[in-house]
């Protein structure tokens, strides 16, 4: 049995990651399914007693969403369209049980290849905090999550929070999951988006992503270009090809062939793309 | 929380942390880290809250903290530190059970039990939220939560009728009118509290833990390595159990073949064998590090599915069968090649199925300790007296030194029939002198367990010009793993249900049980036949099509009915309802094919509604042999009506069903039953649970028994057999027309060994079955369930999802003992055959856990109407047959039936997950849609 931190201030906690060796535990919801049968002797800094790393607040530039805000919080929080899909994403994640306890900054840490919050923050231009004594870095999340279960994260640091940068004001997203079940899945594939449009209704910014199709999940920035100017609307997803999805390496693996994900990708994103262009 | 509180605590000697649990305030000294719902447990006693796989996947450990809904396993209880907690316990107010308590107590919402704390803490945290929740809000609620008894229609059910206070009075049935009504379950009160004790909730305090050590290969030789350094090192370790510690070092189901070992010897044949086992305090054994233990395996070829089993030259995977081939199975009758040869129509299609894995939510537990010179087990079984006979067996002792005293079960379905830990306690029980307990953790569950036996099945069906069945030929192999285990049964069942409940005078059906180096396949569930199922409801299909006939219409014309004789040369002399179900859903078929034509006409993009259909029939009983159960009511000196019953009620329904037959048999009010359960001590022989079997054999024990107690009290006044008895006061009144007599009991002699009892009935049933002849001719079964299922689908044409909008099933069940037991089985099973047809896939070492093994949720399985055929069996109690397999057998085949009707194609292999799916449909020509057209 190992140490155990719970620290009121995020300053506590800095200095206790110091030296390194600790796990960072919030949720719950990956650090116990890893040790089933296993005993649990890491040592912990378990942050969720830290009140200022609590919630969703307006920066001004940015939304803020700190570290131990649950996916729960998230669904429960007033916040622009610009968050529906990383809304839809929360109500996809595990159950109720898991909701309520699993956080989104967690869930960029573990960075699984089908972590359901990468793609809608991807989407979002999305930046997460890391925070140590030596100070403050900010990197875009794209640059944070390196790989399987990988990411450009230091012992002495912790992420304090994802950062999502405001959009104009017309921006809306939307999420799309496929799966095998209804609840408590694991994705197959799934892609999120954010677009913004003009006066005339036809996209002036678009960022899509793809999660479960590569070892991290990837935008699609040939589309997104292609997205440019079009009529946001029911039919926005049609252009999709499958040149637009090329850049993706999906694997076999029990969920579905790589050859499977390789096609219902692009349905995925063109029912994605048709269901936000439809939206109001 | 205290502002002062010390940042950094050492974990080693815990901390103490305070927290309200239910109501009361609770302080343990514990390490942080530890799960909430360990401390609950293992520190507070609360054991209603259960643990199912420790990774959140099941949500069997869901507590209220600070009023949020969570997975007790995924919380360290020092995120509960100076919160409120509401366990399954806290849920009685004032003694009185809270509303969604009393609605699934009325419902029939828990089955086994082991889930049900989950689902009410799930419950109780919607309706504490949201005010009129709706069925979405309501599934949503309790999507994180696991059932695999219900098929969640009874919980669903239970939530709505708690939101909308729609409740009824429970009402006991009138003297002589138990049977057929809709009786609460007599043991069901403590499974909405939380008190009813499972195989890990009994544990002594001070137990010795025993952890096996199981192999990581496939196939390997294994050699042990000098244990004392690591006994030396860990003095809490007490001893390390090898294969020479064990008497008789091998199990299994069938008398001549006992081919599985306690622990390996020199090789290991599947993954998750036990090797070694460790046997210690609980803290020492968990924290051992398996890779430092001086074991080494040296990998040999493994055989990897059916086709490596049976190629040239593979691998033997027991030395003694060469051709790897376990038994095969027959059943012949007729000309099968003569009759497909000059048949009008032949359907013909190869099909396989995949591993599936039972996937209980409870793990095996439970706990053995020697008293005297004997053995005492606590286990969570579906077979105690099976039990009893193979750990003597083991020990070397004789079959009265072992007493098994089940716990409840939290799900079996064929997957507790087989021993599991049940050897290695009673050895390591044995050695120590001390209780020793072992709680399985999910994955060593599913590494170890048996499992639904893979199949490739072959097969050709035929019929006339007209759609009359003329000649089926049958070929199914099936991938029983590294041991027997009830790969015999399987391979014995398989032929005598393979044509299907349909009248087919030319058949030829042969099956082979294959060895390989997986998990053992064992009984799950219908033993082989849902497989079987699959093939032959397609083809049935097929044939209508080629003959013009609706899929129905062409089951209902070749029903096997009562004066029919089937391909083992059985005549059926009744209660054979098959066409009585076609009838029955035949309204219902047309809405369903209506609606899919509508639906389909009016443009839905790449979603496409089919309706499908399957039948079955299903021998009740155990194949062509003996297998009787014995039954015993006692009336006691102060009037106590008891029932010794030895069958074990893994979550069907058998307590209560037993108590309705014993009550009317007897001609008592159903609530003066009392019972003993399952102590091979203190009740006899019922079998075991499993081929469907308990409502009919031990059911009529039941009723042979209670009968036989009736007539003894008639005939101590010499009353005749109409004549009424109440027992009330210590006396039995007898009333005979005008007359009454008054038997005083405390005026008769107590007997010998019976436990103040004055009175005894007994009772033996063993079905009227003859064996098998080599071409599978004889009485396989006294009796048969019959059903017929629709199920309407949609079919995403470019995803290759498959969702089920609805199912209606029919069931001749002969008599309805109890409707809302046989609804709970038939819903349970259709839920267990939608999962079958849809997404489980068992694969050793990759899906040993519940979030990579896929079971359906609440938000997969649609609305199940049932509707109860009753054509009664006259060797029944009552006239009832089996219910608990049929169910699933005809679900998969319909619900294939409904994607080829929805798309046109036919699925041959199952799971139908979406890229096999998409995948024949691709090679169907159905391509993905173009730009939105």
């Amino acid at each position: 049995m190992g140490r155990y931190l719970n620290p009121k201030t995020a300053d506590e906690a800095l200095a206790a990651l110091r030296d390194g060796g600790l796990t960072v535990l919030a949720g719950g919801t990956d650090y116990y399914p890893a040790r089933v049968g296993k005993p649990l002797s890491d040592d912990i800094l378990d942050i969720t007693g830290i009140e200022t790393l609590r919630g969703i607040s307006d920066d001004g530039d940015a939304y803020r969403i700190g570290a131990t805000t649950t996916w729960t919080d998230v669904v429960k929080a007033d916040l622009p369209p610009l968050f529906d899909g990383l809304k839809r994403a929360a109500r996809e994640v595990g159950g109720v049980q898991i909701q309520n306890a699993g956080t989104v900054a967690g869930n960029l840490c573990n960075a699984s290849p089908a972590a359901d919050g990468v793609p809608p923050l991807l989407a979002m231009d999305a930046r997460v905090e890391l925070s140590s004594l030596a100070g403050v870095d900010t990197v875009p999340l794209s640059d944070f999550i390196l790989g399987n279960r990988s990411t450009s994260i230091r012992p002495d640091q912790m992420l304090s929070a994802v950062l999502v940068p405001k959009h104009g004001a017309g921006a809306k997203s939307h999420f799309y999951k496929l799966g095998a079940r209804r609840y408590l899945v694991i994705s197959i594939v799934m892609a999120a988006a954010v677009v913004e449009t003009g006066g005339d209704g036809a996209v002036t910014a678009a960022r899509v992503s793809v999660g479960a199709c590569s070892a991290v999940a990837q935008r699609l920035t040939a589309l997104e270009d292609r997205l440019m100017g079009r009529p946001c609307d029911g039919a926005l997803g049609d252009m999709v090809t499958e040149a637009d999805v090329a850049g993706l390496s999906p694997i076999d693996d029990i969920r579905a062939s790589a050859a499977y994900r390789a096609e219902a990708v692009v349905t995925v994103v063109r029912r994605l793309l048709n269901e936000l262009g439809a939206q109001p | 929380m205290n502002e002062a509180a010390p940042l950094t605590q050492t974990g080693d000697a815990g901390r103490e942390i305070a927290f309200n649990v239910n109501g009361q305030r609770v302080t343990v000294d514990v390490p942080p880290v530890k799960r909430l719902s360990d401390v609950l447990r293992d520190d507070l006693g609360l054991t209603g809250t259960k643990i199912g796989c420790n990774a959140g996947d099941c949500g069997a450990c869901s507590v209220l903290v600070g009023g949020k809904l969570v997975c007790g396993c995924l919380t360290p209880v020092s995120q509960a530190e100076d919160t409120l907690v509401v366990t399954v316990e806290g849920l009685k107010a004032h003694g009185t059970l809270s509303r969604v308590q009393q609605a699934f107590q009325k419902h029939g919402a828990a089955q086994c039990g082991i889930c049900t704390p989950g689902m009410l803490m799930a419950s109780v945290a919607l309706l504490g939220g949201k005010e009129k929740p709706s069925e979405e809000d309501i599934r949503d609620a309790l999507g994180g939560v696991l059932c695999r008894c219900t098929g969640y229609g009874k919980i669903v059910d239970a939530v709505k009728d708690a939101v909308n206070h729609t409740f009824d009075p429970a009402l006991e049935p009138e003297t002589g009118a138990a049977v057929g009504a809709r009786l609460e379950k007599v043991d069901g009160l403590p499974r909405v509290t939380g008190e009813t004790l499972f195989g890990a909730d009994g544990i002594p305090a001070g137990a010795l833990w025993l952890r096996a050590v199981r192999s990581p290969h496939a196939s390997a030789r294994v050699t042990l390595g000098d244990f004392a350094p690591l006994l030396a090192a860990h003095p809490g370790l007490e001893r390390v159990l090898t294969h020479a510690d064990v008497p008789f070092n091998g199990f299994g189901i069938y008398p001549d073949i006992k081919d599985q070992p306690v622990l390996a010897r020199d090789v290991v044949r599947h993954r998750g064998e036990a090797v070694v086992a460790l046997v210690g305090d609980k803290d020492t054994v968990e924290a051992i590090d398996l890779d430092t233990l001086p074991i080494t395996y040296e990998p040999l070829p493994a055989v990897d599915g059916l086709e490596a089993a049976l190629a040239a030259g593979a691998h033997a995977v027991q030395a003694d069968k060469p051709d790897n081939i376990l038994i095969r199975g027959r059943v012949v009758s007729g000309d099968a090649d003569g009759a497909l040869d000059s048949a009008a129509h032949v359907a013909t299609g190869s099909f396989n199925t995949r591993f599936v894995e039972h996937a209980y939510i409870e793990p095996e537990a439970g706990y053995a300790e020697r008293v005297g010179d004997r053995l005492e087990l606590h286990v969570s079984t579906q077979a105690p007296y099976m039990d009893r006979d193979e750990v003597a067996n083991v020990m070397g002792i004789a079959q009265e030194d072992v007493r098994i005293i089940p716990t409840a079960c939290g799900g079996g379905f064929g997957g507790k029939l087989d021993l599991g830990l049940q050897p290695l306690i009673a050895v390591a029980a044995w050695l120590t002198g001390k209780p020793v307990a072992c709680v399985y953790t999910r994955p060593e569950s599913m590494a170890s367990s048996t499992k639904r036996h893979p199949s490739n099945i072959d097969v050709r069906m035929g019929c006339d010009a007209d759609g009359t069945l003329t000649g089926f030929d049958f070929s199914g192999d099936f991938d029983t793993g590294a041991y027997a285990s009830w790969g015999p049964t399987v391979a014995g069942r398989v032929p005598v249900h393979a044509s299907g409940p349909y009248k087919v005078p030319h058949v030829r059906a042969l099956s082979a049980g294959v060895f390989t180096n997986n998990p053992p396949s064992g009984a799950f569930r219908g033993f082989g036949v849902p497989q079987a199922a699959i093939a032959q409801e397609t083809m049935l299909d097929d044939l209508a099509g080629q003959c013009g006939l609706d899929r129905l219409e062409i089951r209902h014309k070749n029903a096997i009915r009562a004066g029919d004789t089937t391909p083992c040369g059985q005549t059926l002399q009744a209660s054979a309802g098959l066409a009585a179900c076609l009838e029955a859903l035949q309204p219902h078929w047309s809405a369903m094919l209506d609606d899919a034509k509508r639906f389909n006409g009016s443009g839905n993009g790449a979603v496409r509604r089919g309706a499908g259909i399957g039948c079955m029939w299903y021998g009740i009983g155990n194949t062509g042999m003996s297998n009787p159960s014995t039954m015993r009511v006692v009336l006691g000196r102060e009037g106590a009506v008891t029932l010794y019953n030895g069958a074990v009620d893994i979550g069907q329904g058998s307590n209560t069903i037993f108590a309705q037959i014993c009550a009317d048999a007897l001609g008592v009010p159903v609530g003066l039953i009392r019972q003993v359960n399952g102590d091979t001590d203190l009740t006899a022989d019922a079998g075991k649970t499993s081929a469907s079997r308990q409502t009919y054999v031990s059911g009529k024990a039941v009723e042979l028994a209670a009968a036989d107690l009736r007539a003894q009290i008639l005939r101590q006044v010499n009353a005749g057999p109409d004549s009424r008895i109440a027992i009330a006061d210590g006396a039995v009144t007898v009333s005979d027309g005008e007359t009454s007599h008054r038997i005083d009991l405390a005026g008769l002699p107590v007997m010998d060994g019976e436990d103040g009892g004055v009175l005894a009935g007994h009772g033996t049933f063993d079905p009227p079955t003859q064996p098998l002849d080599e071409d599978g001719q004889g009485v396989p079964y006294a009796c048969y369930g019959f059903a017929a299922q629709i199920i309407s689908v949609d079919v995403d044409v470019e995803l290759g999802t498959v969702k089920v909008n609805r199912i209606v099933a029919a069931h001749d069940v002969g008599k309805a003992v109890n409707p809302i037991q046989v609804e709970g089985q038939i819903q349970g099973g259709i839920a267990q055959g939608l999962g079958l047809a849809l997404m489980e896939e068992y694969h050793s070492g990759v899906t040993d856990n519940l979030h990579d093994y896929l079971i359906p949720t609440i938000g997969d399985v649609p609305d199940i109407d049932v509707i109860i055929v009753e054509d009664g069996e006259p060797t029944g109690p009552s006239g009832a047959k089996g219910v608990g397999e049929p169910g699933l057998v005809p679900t998969p085949p319909a619900i294939l039936s409904a994607i080829k009707d929805a798309t046109g194609v036919r699925i041959t292999e199952v799971p139908a997950t979406p890229h096999r799916v998409r995948a024949a449909l691709r090679d169907a020509g159905i391509a993905r849609r173009e730009n939105g057209q």
